[in-house]
């Protein structure tokens, strides 16, 4: 469903992906670990086309998306829930779930809503609250639900599990794994929180300065040694 | 500009009439604040969208000016007198054509830096200001453009009084002009899919183009919009003072910026609120202090609000970023 092949992108100078590969195939959860600084944010910024690939190629479902500007990258059905939410903190629950709508058949919508009300009731309960006065877990949730809102067949999360309390992170993992199982959302899940990502992942990588250095399913990676040095056991 | 003898208002002579020299300088304050506060909102929207001060809005100002007398003078030529038809067409005329030059500046001068450093679209923009002025004085000569009044008359109050307070025609076509587009502007930014799209990109332009917002185009909007309420402003000028030259976008334009950062760069109420106080601070100073000194009160008020309130009056502090 994704093919990214060779990609390389820079920040200024920085180079921050030295040629990565990476598959996602449709129906799966895929999971990309790795420390801070590693290159996993802009990866998936990269896949949505900002910052552009300076060299490399990306296809979703077999088409090539590499050179498209963000929106049209978007409008083929990947949606993200990007590093620090980015919640529209001037706009009410509702309002920031209908922008996530912004490209979809407004037929869908009340049918969409529910949904992700039924996956997070919190949101009914806050819908006319602004998003900016949300607490850190319900602006988690407020972005995988705007990023549903679209009806993606790709959904792309960056590190939803970031600052919030462990029981929390159970749950926004459950969900996860139901709109995966359940809405056929093929997922691409960036995460620092190892052990529970890798548990969940059909299959995973690592990325260590810009270039994946390790890849296999989520068994094999929690069972190999080296990670559980570096990523498990260091206290992640 | 002419100082506070509009066609509207009435002679300022006469000491004594305390509650209807009053009202005449609330009357005529609130109509030319409503002429700033339109254009303050393109420069409010601009910033808010792209964090940019567009120098070039006051001559975006001034062309709509232009266009409305070029446009009075042909449809007198063809023998269109009927005044609500010829006024009606001038708006939409103004509105257009302006609109294009709004579009045209963003897309030829702005985009190419976007992300260039700030300094950069800072100076651009000034060019595009010298330029603009220098473009239409080459097309339209540098003197004085007359346009004889196209609305007359008014309603007098206070009769009995020897200070007849005047609200002219004029003054009221200003201010239900103005409600009327304030109206319809919330309208679009609250309901429509393109005022939707215009806040979420201001308050978070690379996540706005993540739910699938086409940012170019609504930046390229941003400005078309800008661009027709000054327009209007222009054409309402035009019709106030009944002159116009290639410089008016200049003084207009930094009185309506300032308006905008006293509102609260960003907020599009504060750009209508800070515009009428500009204009009210504007017609009491001259009618109360000294004439020579009206632009200078702007000023000052303005520093003193940034003293004490640095986001304006309206202005959001800045976003925390999670
Ligand atoms: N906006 C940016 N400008 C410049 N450098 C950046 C920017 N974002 C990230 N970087 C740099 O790119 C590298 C990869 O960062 P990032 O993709 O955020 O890593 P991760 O998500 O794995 O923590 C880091 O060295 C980081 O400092
Ligand atoms: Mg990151």
């Amino acid at each position: 469903m994704l093919e990214v092949s060779g990609l390389h992108a820079f920040y200024g100078h920085i180079e921050a992906l030295r040629g990565v590969d990476v598959t996602v195939n449709e129906g799966e959860i895929v999971t990309l670990i790795g420390a801070n600084g590693a290159g996993k944010s802009t990866l998936l910024m990269s896949i949505c086309g900002n910052p552009r690939a300076a060299a490399g190629r990306i296809l979703f479902e077999g088409g090539e998306i590499t050179q498209l500007p963000t929106h049209q990258i978007v409008r083929l059905g990947i949606a993200q829930s990007p590093e620090g939410r980015r919640i529209f903190p001037f706009m009410s629950v509702l309002e920031n779930l209908q922008m996530g709508a912004a490209v979809t058949d407004p037929g869908h919508f009340d049918d969409d809503l529910r949904r992700v009300f039924e996956l997070y009731p919190v949101l009914e309960k806050r819908r006319h609250q602004r998003g900016g006065t949300l607490s850190g877990g319900e602006q988690q949730m407020l972005a995988i639900g705007r990023a549903l809102m679209s009806r993606p067949r790709l959904l792309l999360l960056d590190e939803p599990s970031l600052g919030l309390a462990p029981l929390l992170v159970k749950q926004i993992f459950a969900v996860i794994r139901e709109i995966n199982e359940q809405q056929n959302v093929t997922v691409f899940l960036v995460e620092q929180n190892a052990f529970h990502a890798l548990q969940l992942a059909h299959r995973g990588y690592v990325m260590a300065n810009g270039k994946i250095v390790m890849s296999g399913s989520g068994e094999t990676l929690l069972a190999d040694k080296e990670i559980r040095a570096a990523y498990l056991e260091g206290g992640h | 500009m002419p100082a506070n003898v509009t066609r509207g208002g009435s002679p300022v002579n006469c000491k004594g009439f305390v509650m209807e020299y009053f009202l005449q300088q609330l009357i005529n304050g609130l109509t030319l604040g409503m002429i700033y506060g339109l254009i303050a909102i393109g420069y409010t929207m601009v910033y808010g969208i792209i964090g940019m001060i567009n120098f070039a809005h006051g001559e975006i100002f001034m062309i709509g000016a232009f266009v409305s007398l070029i446009t009075f003078l042909l449809l007198g030529a063809l023998g269109i007198t009927w005044i609500p038809l010829a006024v009606l067409v001038v708006l939409i005329a103004t509105m257009l054509f302006t609109s294009v030059y709004g579009w045209t500046l963003e897309r030829v001068a702005y985009r190419p830096l976007r992300d260039s450093p700030r300094l950069a679209a800072l100076i651009t923009a000034i060019g595009m200001s010298i330029f603009l002025q220098n473009y239409v004085q080459l097309l339209q000569g540098a003197r004085i453009k007359p346009l004889p009044p196209v609305i007359s008359g008014g309603f007098r109050f206070m009769k009995e009084s020897d200070f007849v307070v005047t609200l002219s025609y004029l003054q009221v076509f200003i201010i239900l002009l103005t409600i009327t587009l304030m109206l319809v502007f919330t309208y679009v930014i609250n309901r429509t899919s393109f005022g939707r799209a215009q806040r979420a990109c201001q308050q978070d332009l690379g996540m706005a183009a993540l739910i699938g917002i086409n940012v170019d185009r609504t930046i390229s909007l941003t400005f078309v919009t800008g661009a027709s309420l000054a327009s209007v402003a222009g054409l309402m000028f035009l019709m106030n003072y009944g002159v116009i030259d290639f410089y008016i976008g200049f003084l207009a334009g930094i009185k309506a910026f300032t308006a905008a950062v006293l509102g609260g760069i960003g907020s599009l109420p504060g750009a209508m609120l800070g515009g009428l106080l500009i204009g009210l601070i504007e017609a009491f100073w001259s009618a109360y202090f000294t004439v020579e000194y009206k632009d200078v009160a702007a000023f000052a008020i303005l520093v003193l609000v940034l003293i004490f309130r640095p986001t304006g009056l309206l202005g959001k502090p800045d976003i925390e970023k999670v």
